[in-house]
């Protein structure tokens, strides 16, 4: 595939062409591209401060002023999904590179070298037979104080949250990476490689790489919708960040306090996490179809 | 086959001490500190007495071992007591909660059926929505009810039941008024009245956490349905006269549940981690609560054991899918 360059602007323009012939996926792509937007840029249209407590203003449903509505502290709701937005997505991005990258890395070692493929592939089996949430919640309580006292309370939990995620999340990246590159060793490419010496470094980033892309560019699309998904069941629990930093989850648990007296309030949150999370896993099908050649017609 | 499951078996009990091991030194790494609320005014050679009294004194490995006889051969000791009359476990040191000051495993003797109720209620009713909707939605494939079937199965699959349950309760329960939303766990079932009562408690979790399973189970059913209906002998049926009911629902789906059962046996442990975040919705006092508020309260032999059931399930889950996969599927052979 990608080892003649030739025709590496073809493999793409048909999987590109693929993917916009997938209505959903397209759909779901500029769902994902608008929400970054909103949430990236929409601060400097709609400049209130997400932290200001206006309390004169608290607890007032949708109006011109505050178009979600205030929370309990007279807190503009739209600032602060879209502060929330920032953060969710950020740990969303950032713990999905780091467990593809993790799974990608264990997945190459496991199927290149025999050597590695038993001990990495028990190590997976062991990951996989956690119980991932609890440990989580046990990571976030032993090391949040230690971290945040290091880096600071935004920094340390964002590191910590990201690390914990992808720890915890690297193994089916790794089991699809390994089968696949078992797969590729055995084609006649890599044996030619092999036979005008290739070093095994080179013949890992020159040809295996390129064609394990597409399970690897799943896997993250994926990827982003559970750490995404994860962070915020983190917040809502009460283990993500410090209780003045507004992510969705936080935004999530404090709406659901007033569930009784102000039901709507739920939605502009949950909404945001269901809306990016819908729009993520529409793009990884779509993106699974476009790359799977035997599905493209 | 008998010899496949006996072999697994003894194979998960390394992988079990292993994860045992792996928790208890997470745990290990705790700053926290069980004394921490204990008053000041405590001399230190009490508290040092207190330490001993929690089990802390002693080195790391110590306890460790000490916590897997306490676990492994002493508690059940108790059950059978419990089951039988008998006195095995009498004046034997019991993993014991710091937070309660009493056995761990009664708390979640206590606590369980709660959560059995509802999780396995749950898994229950969406494995029954999810397969009709999946092998009819396989067999009229783009048809209106796939297409709406598909995006609805997407739908549940991005709700994370952590929004899902504030907009049930907000629906049902705040705007409708039909359903309590604060779970009564020390309601008990005597009468008819009363089993409405525990019936109509448990519609928001159990429409929390089935929606959920519905998604993932018929997404798999249709995948698979959808994997068979263009085979070969699926014609050959259909060429010898056979009805479409027959077709469909004897020859199409039996081949088609060997996936989907496996898939049922995996998912069984994730329902338990959403009940964690479920109960905390709707205040079910279950296992995950006793979790959660243990995590809170520091109590470390509660969090290490509570883990380690779930470690339990998983392992038990992948063991049964696995052996399943083979009982179902003659072309699977292990040996």
């Amino acid at each position: 595939m990608t080892d003649h360059p030739a025709r590496t602007t073809g493999l793409w323009r048909g999987v590109w062409h693929a993917f916009a012939q997938h209505r959903g996926a397209l759909l779901g792509a500029v769902v994902f591209g608008l929400i970054i937007l909103t949430v990236y840029l929409g601060p400097f249209l709609w400049t209130l401060d997400p932290g200001f407590a206006d309390i004169r203003a608290r607890n007032q449903g949708p109006s011109w002023a505050h178009p979600f509505g205030t929370d309990n502290l007279g807190r503009d709701t739209l600032a602060r999904v879209m502060a929330g937005g920032q953060i969710s997505i950020a740990v969303g991005l950032a713990a999905m590179a780091l467990s593809i990258g993790l799974g990608s890395l264990i997945g190459v070692l496991a199927g290149m070298f025999r050597l590695l493929d038993g001990p990495l592939m028990r190590l997976t089996d062991l990951f996989l037979s956690l119980p991932l949430l609890p440990l989580l919640l046990v990571m976030m309580l032993l090391f949040n104080e230690s971290l945040t006292s290091l880096l600071g309370p935004e920094t340390g939990t964002f590191i910590l949250i990201v690390g914990a995620i992808g720890l915890t999340s690297w193994m089916p990246t790794a089991r699809i990476v390994r089968g696949d590159v078992l797969a590729l060793k055995e084609r006649e490419f890599v044996l030619a490689a092999r036979s005008i010496g290739t070093s095994p470094a080179k013949l890992i980033t020159r040809h295996i790489l390129p064609n394990v892309l597409s399970p690897i560019l799943v896997s993250a699309t994926l990827g982003i919708a559970t750490a995404i998904i994860t962070e915020s069941a983190l917040s809502f629990l009460g283990f993500g960040f410090p209780p003045d930093f507004a992510t969705w989850g936080q935004l999530l648990k404090d709406a659901t306090v007033y569930l009784q007296d102000y039901p709507e309030r739920v939605i502009w949150p949950g909404l945001a996490i269901s809306l990016t999370v819908l729009s993520v896993n529409y793009m990884g099908d779509g993106l699974r179809d476009a790359l799977d050649p035997r599905a493209r017609r | 086959m008998l010899s496949y499951t006996l072999r697994r078996l003894i194979l998960a009990v390394p992988t079990l001490l292993f994860i045992a091991l792996v928790i208890f030194l997470l745990l290990e790494l705790a700053p926290g500190d069980p004394m921490a609320q204990v008053p000041l005014t405590v001399p230190p050679e009490v508290k040092a007495q207190m330490r001993e009294a929690l089990g802390l004194g002693e080195a790391m490995h110590i306890r460790f071992i000490k916590w897997l006889v306490q676990f492994f051969w002493i508690e059940p000791q108790v059950f059978m007591d419990h089951m039988f009359g008998t006195s095995l476990s009498e004046g034997k040191l019991r993993v014991l909660s710091w937070q309660h000051r009493g056995p761990v495993m009664d708390v979640v003797a206590e606590r369980l059926p709660q959560t059995l109720w509802v999780v396995g209620t749950a898994y229950v009713v969406g494995i029954l929505i999810a397969l009709p909707i999946g092998i009819y939605s396989a067999y009229r494939q783009y048809s209106v009810f796939d297409q709406a079937g598909t995006f609805v199965t997407m739908i549940g699959y991005s709700i994370p039941p952590f929004f899902s349950g504030p907009l049930v309760i907000a629906l049902f329960s705040v705007q409708l008024g039909w359903f309590d939303f604060v779970y009564d766990t020390t309601h008990e079932v005597t009468d008819w009245a009363s089993f409405k009562v525990q019936l109509s408690q448990m519609v928001l979790p159990v429409m929390v956490l089935s929606l959920q399973t519905t998604a993932q189970i018929s997404r798999y059913m249709r995948a698979a349905m959808l994997d068979n209906l263009n085979q070969d002998y699926v014609r050959t049926a259909r060429a010898k006269g056979l009805s479409e009911v027959v077709v469909v629902l004897v020859h199409v789906l039996r081949n088609s549940m060997i996936p989907v059962v496996t898939v049922i046996a995996l998912g069984l442990p994730a329902v338990f981690g959403g009940a964690i975040i479920t109960e905390q919705v709707f205040s079910i006092n279950g296992i995950g609560a006793q979790l959660i508020d243990a995590i809170r309260a520091n109590d470390l032999p509660t969090v290490h054991t509570l883990t380690f059931i779930f470690a339990v399930l998983i392992v038990l889950a992948n063991l049964l899918a696995d052996v399943l996969y083979g009982l179902l599927d003659p072309r699977i052979r292990y040996d």
